[in-house]
């Protein structure tokens, strides 16, 4: 279901209009580190070497329309993930804007769990940072813990999340970020966890938050998924836009290009 | 690596460029934006929205701050007794040295009930404002990834700090108890003065993070002017009676001092002997402006930057 159509008026959800970002990494001299060499760069009013500048995405533009699965490919560092951070408003551009419909949101909620909490509280924790409200979790809290499989083997939910095994974590992971609806909704390598089983469980809740979702950002590095969820791909090499079409014709040049070096 | 383009188009392969819908074809992206009603992303909300959307937050900043101080002390066998133990530690420890050791009082009455008020309750203040200082860049990962207002950070922040100091305060009256003092009716007064320096230390904390996040070397300077203010705040002595060597705008100095006043608020609500006589002038109106001034100010000079955390 939900296979773009075509529609008579396409109505764009992300307009990014010469987007820049830069990074500030401090600490990342390869210089003199010792607390003298920084002393006498701070007499003769030297700025630091050790704050680096990193341009990550360098001036790129597209439109996604309503009802459009994007694939975003390109090597490791080549501004993807970053590029998506923008989108979702959680990076300041350094030069452009980016104009969305509704609020993007990455799938994900990693960084708000705690390994030291039982998974059942990391859940509720989660959903909250989520931005879901008390009873909404209340609702989909056994969805969840289905959906994750981790009582499978045993109460384990009621354990810290620190006893699971990599591939269990990675799983509730996924299950409490999947159970929020998004109007664009953008997905970072989410597809290659927990074991074959969970893979096909995952990638079918894709499928629905797909149908869902407005606009759905796929990255991977895995061609096959982009093949199965996308029509459209945008190929990034340092930070600039090389390519932007239908899935095969940019996968088949991505695909020349790397297996060509 | 260094060639900065501006072109989207220089590369190996040209950009074909996705047909546009005829009516569309001429606009700018920001004209495209306006007729479709999209809006800047990442774009800071107005004060009252940002109030509003923290408001709808609130839930998750308790839980937030709850799971944060659970998670502390999870791989301790002793587990959340922690959370008494180390302030009933640090008290024995002032005890020993100023009890024991020295057996100075400096002529103050129940002098051991004083000083443990004073090092708790600066406490409160101290380390709200040390993890103020790291809430934004301890928590990049979690603010490059999710939408939330920021400010919930620094709050959640001084509610990990509040509910470190209730545990304290089962210590705090114990020991008063144990010194001699009667519960009575001016213990309530501890409620508005715990509220209102929790007020002051959200200010603070909020005003600190935004600081922290720009110049981290401030984490660095922080634990040296936060001694200092310690030790001009009467923790371990009575500021009325040093005052009378000092010149008259010293002394109204050191009576302004936001932490001297919460201190001795909570003392004058414990402590018997320590009669309203010992408390600075306008002590409450003092409290109360501090929290005001420091609420609201670091409030909106925190939102101010909003939309710039997630660089780092």
């Amino acid at each position: 279901m939900a296979e773009q159509q075509q529609g008579t008026e396409r109505v764009p959800t992300v307009i990014v209009d010469d987007l820049h970002i830069v990074y500030r990494v401090h600490g990342a001299g390869s210089g003199k580190g010792s607390a003298t060499a920084a002393l006498s760069r701070i007499v003769q009013r030297k700025t630091s070497p050790n704050v680096r500048e990193v341009h990550a995405v360098r001036g790129v533009s597209f439109v996604a329309y309503r009802g459009e699965a994007v694939g975003l490919i390109g090597s490791n560092g080549s501004g993807k993930s970053t590029m998506l951070r923008a989108i979702a408003g959680l990076l300041p551009p350094e030069r452009g804007r980016v104009y969305t419909d509704g609020q993007p949101s990455l799938l994900g909620v990693n960084a708000a769990l705690m390994n030291d909490l039982t998974g059942e509280r990391n859940v509720i924790l989660g959903g909250l940072a989520m931005g879901m409200s008390n009873s909404e979790i209340r609702e989909k809290y056994q969805d969840i813990v289905d959906f994750s499989g981790i009582n499978e083997k045993g109460d384990f939910i009621s354990l810290p999340m620190r006893t699971y095994s990599s591939g269990m974590a990675a799983r509730l992971r996924f299950s409490i970020a999947a159970a929020k609806q998004h109007d664009v909704l953008m997905i970072d390598e989410a597809l290659a966890t927990g074991d074959r089983a969970f893979q096909r469980r995952s990638e079918e809740r894709i499928r629905e938050l797909r149908a869902e979702a407005g606009t759905v950002f796929l990255v991977s590095h895995n061609n096959k998924s982009i093949r199965d969820t996308c029509d459209r791909v945008l190929w990034l090499e340092k930070g600039e836009l090389w390519m932007d079409g239908p899935t095969e014709e940019v996968l088949e040049a991505y695909e020349e290009h790397t297996g060509g070096k | 690596m260094s060639t900065v383009s501006d072109t989207t188009h220089e590369g190996a392969v040209a950009v074909s460029t996705p047909p546009v819908t005829a009516a569309d074809g001429g606009l700018s992206p920001a004209e495209l934006a306006a007729k479709y009603g999209l809006s800047v992303s990442g774009a800071r909300p107005s004060l009252p929205e940002y109030v509003r959307q923290l408001w709808g937050r609130r839930h998750f900043i308790v839980a937030y701050s709850i799971a944060r101080l659970s998670a502390q002390y999870t791989k301790a066998r002793l587990g959340q007794i922690w959370n008494v133990m180390t302030p009933l530690l640090n008290a024995a420890v002032y005890y020993l040295i100023f009890g024991v050791l020295l057996q100075t009082d400096h002529g103050i009455d129940n002098f051991i009930a004083y000083l443990v008020t004073g090092v708790f309750v600066f406490n409160f203040t101290q380390s709200t404002v040390l993890a103020g200082t790291r809430a934004i860049s301890d928590n990049l990962g979690l603010i490059r990834a999710l939408h939330f207002p920021r400010a919930a950070l620094p709050i959640s922040v001084t509610l990990i700090q509040l509910q470190q100091l209730l545990y304290s305060m089962i210590v705090l009256v114990s020991i008063v108890l144990m010194t001699g003092e009667v519960p009575q009716f001016s213990w309530f007064l501890l409620v508005p003065a715990l509220v209102l320096q929790s007020v002051f230390n959200i200010g603070v904390a909020l005003y600190v993070a935004r600081l922290g996040s720009k110049v981290t070397d401030l984490a660095q300077l922080m634990p040296f002017l936060l001694r200092t203010w310690m030790y001009v705040s009467g923790v371990f002595y009575a500021i009325d009676k040093v005052v009378k060597h000092l010149p008259t705008a010293a002394g109204v100095l050191l009576d302004l001092n936001p932490a001297a006043v919460y201190i001795d608020l909570i003392r004058f609500a414990l402590i018997d002997s320590f009669t309203s006589a010992q408390l600075p002038h306008h002590v409450w109106i003092t409290a109360v402006a501090w929290a005001v001034v420091a609420g609201i100010g670091g409030f909106v000079f925190f939102w101010k930057a909003e939309e710039q955390y997630g660089r780092g």
